[in-house]
């Protein structure tokens, strides 16, 4: 009996992944605490890491791992805020259109696609400079509002399939309301996507913010890893040698996606049985058909029930 | 032909949305946009009398036209080819700011794209292919690829090879001292290539991760396919196997999914650009958004947008050739 769960049992990818984005998450949640002010200037400038500065300290004399810990809650409350607002976008145009069908689905497709294709950040700069000044949560809401689409197209299209299943089909002939089936029989056989789909997007928004605020863009006076970068560039942190200031931010925004890539990846052996590995040697076998129907084998037995009842 | 004409209508709706879009996000924003632009402008030096004139005809905020003349005349001038006057380089026409720019990020870009493109279809081929054996090590290293910052790369592959070991150009798309501009001589031709080195660099090193692992998924479903043990049972070599039946299946999403892709690179090489100093549209782009120069920012809006849509279009073009079945159903 296969058992339903979004993440498969055990996977040295899926503990990779989940060690490193849990161990910054922690660092986020926490070393804000244990650092000193990441705007106390007293300290000397461009200092290497040391016993006293972990990883040195900046041009203006910021203690750089203190930046790095306040930029981890920063680029991080970006992210999550911004993949919330994606994935209830997507939920919207992929999950409603799906399901709907007709016109509503032809409608709501082509506006995904539409968005689909223009340049994210053309887009988001154009938005940016017209708002007068930037918080931190503003900066989230438009990279959510234009950072959706992606996640709708594949919701949209699992919808799709799920729509025409026999137990969806028998609930609504049992007369279920729309809005119960939606949420009660299709929402939680998307659940694994869903949960792909907003870690990805929180990698997305994450690289936005950098992006952004490389480009003058970002949150006004907030300290992301994107402000941390931007300031070690205009520091002139190159030509002086502080690597130690801006090296970290962006390997902490690489190895953060890859860790939630990793995830990902686990989470995509789940919903597609096809990507599970089962050679040891090399030679290609099939996976083993019991492995099927995992995507989609959530509680068929019971809407079934009350049609025969 | 069906296909061709759905995708046809397709991407002329999308033309039309992306420039009312253009039109319309000045317009829905809180407060009046020339006042915003105007008052920016102002805390950042004088504001010439012509300037204003400029904005406030731009933004139709003064006009007493309706939003729908004011959307017919918006129209009629970019049909004219008309996007407005740079406040930045005042008065240079958008028009001739972008067409100067418009040769090297086409150029930069398509180069490294089709060459971050093969290279990762050709990766993820190979290691789709061996799965199960030890190059499914390779893969976590190709997910920290797939996440990297465009200009941080940008950053480290400046810091690293031409600052700590002076081996290639910091800035610039060629050798302003040698040459007042671009003419074609060999030596010019040198001079951008040894110049755009590092940019390429940084996008197929920040792109080349997504099509790796997008094509390594497709090859191991496509590997599980019935089609695929039926052409081992008929004892078809393996060279064929792999080229003929699963690589073809398999790129397939691939070269679907170009345009969006491409979306994402035009994003990241945007920022990218501004590292390099490169004369490209990147760096125009964040030249008028620090400048506050809205007539030629929302013409580089206009202009990249379309830019990627025909590129995706093409791809299109190229998918209905490579897929049949795409032409049969429309």
């Amino acid at each position: 009996m296969a058992e339903y769960r979004i993440l498969p049992p055990r996977s040295e990818k899926l503990l990779a992944g989940l060690f490193i984005t849990g161990g910054i998450v922690l660092f986020a949640v926490v070393a804000p605490f244990l650092v000193q002010d990441p705007r106390f200037s007293g300290n000397d400038a461009f200092l290497p890491p040391s016993a006293d500065h972990l990883l040195g300290t900046t041009k203006l004399g910021y203690d750089v791992l203190a930046q790095l810990a306040h930029g981890a809650r920063g680029s991080l409350l970006v992210g999550l805020a911004a993949a919330a607002i994606a994935i209830a976008l997507s939920l919207i145009f992929g999950i409603f259109a799906g399901y709907a069908g007709g016109w509503t689905d032809e409608v709501l497709t082509m506006v995904t696609n539409i968005m689909l294709v223009i340049p994210g950040l053309p887009l988001v700069m154009v938005i940016a400079v017209y708002a007068q000044s930037r918080s931190l949560w503003l900066v989230a809401f438009i990279l959510g509002i234009t950072g959706w689409a992606g996640s709708a197209v594949v919701l949209r299209s699992q919808a799709r399939s799920l729509r025409s299943r026999d137990y969806v089909e028998a609930s609504q002939v049992a007369g279920e309301r729309t809005w119960r089936i939606l949420l009660v029989e299709i929402l939680p056989n998307l659940l694994p996507l869903l949960a792909a789909q907003f870690l990805f997007a929180v990698v997305f928004a994450i690289l936005g913010e950098a992006g952004l605020s490389f480009i003058g863009l970002g949150p006004n006076g907030s300290i992301t890893w994107g402000t941390m970068i931007t300031e070690a560039y205009g520091g002139n942190a190159m030509s002086a040698g502080a690597w130690w200031w801006f090296v970290p931010p962006g390997l902490l925004i690489a190895v953060f996606g890859a860790g939630l890539s990793l995830v990902n990846f686990s989470i995509d052996e789940v919903v597609n049985p096809k990507l599970r590995v089962v050679a040891e040697t090399g030679d290609r076998r099939r996976a083993p058909e019991a492995a099927a129907p995992a995507a989609a084998p959530v509680q068929p037995a019971e809407p079934k029930a009350e049609v025969t009842a | 032909m069906r296909y061709y004409l759905r995708r046809a209508a397709f991407y002329a709706i999308t033309v039309w949305a992306a420039i009312s879009l253009n039109f319309l996000i000045p317009r829905l924003m809180p407060g009046d946009p020339a006042d915003i632009m105007l008052a920016k402008m102002a805390r950042s030096g004088e504001v010439a009398p012509g300037v204003e004139r400029t904005i406030r005809l731009l933004l139709g905020s003064d006009t007493n036209q309706t939003p729908w003349e004011q959307y017919v005349a918006y129209w009629g001038s970019l049909l004219r080819g008309d996007l407005g006057v740079s406040v930045t380089k005042f008065p240079t026409p958008v028009t001739e700011l972008i067409s100067a720019a418009l040769p090297w990020s086409i150029g930069l870009l398509g180069l490294a794209t089709v060459i971050s493109f093969v290279l990762g279809i050709a990766a993820g081929a190979w290691i789709g292919w061996r799965r199960g054996t030890w190059v499914d090590h390779i893969i976590p290293g190709s997910t920290l690829l797939q996440s990297l910052p465009y200009f941080w790369v940008a950053l480290l592959l400046v810091y690293g090879f031409a600052v700590v070991n002076p081996w290639f150009p910091r800035i610039g798309g060629y050798d302003v001292f040698t040459f007042d501009g671009p003419e074609a001589t060999a030596e010019f031709v040198g001079s951008v290539i040894y110049h755009g080195v590092l940019p390429a660099l940084t996008v197929v090193l920040s792109s080349f991760g997504g099509w790796l692992l997008g094509m390594r998924n497709m090859m191991v479903s496509t590997l599980s396919e019935d089609y695929i043990t039926t052409a081992e049972a008929k004892g078809l070599r393996r060279s064929r196997i792999l080229i003929g039946y699963a690589v073809r299946n398999a790129a397939l999403p691939s070269i679907a999914g170009f345009g969006i892709s491409l979306a994402f690179v035009v994003t990241g090489a945007i920022v990218m650009e501004q590292v390099f100093t490169y004369p490209g549209l990147g760096k125009l782009m964040i030249t008028a958004v620090q400048g506050n120069d809205f007539a030629l920012m929302q013409g580089l809006f206009l202009v990249i947008t379309l830019t990627v849509l025909a590129a995706t279009f093409l791809m299109d073009i190229v998918y209905g050739f490579v897929d049949p079945r795409t032409r049969l159903n429309g």
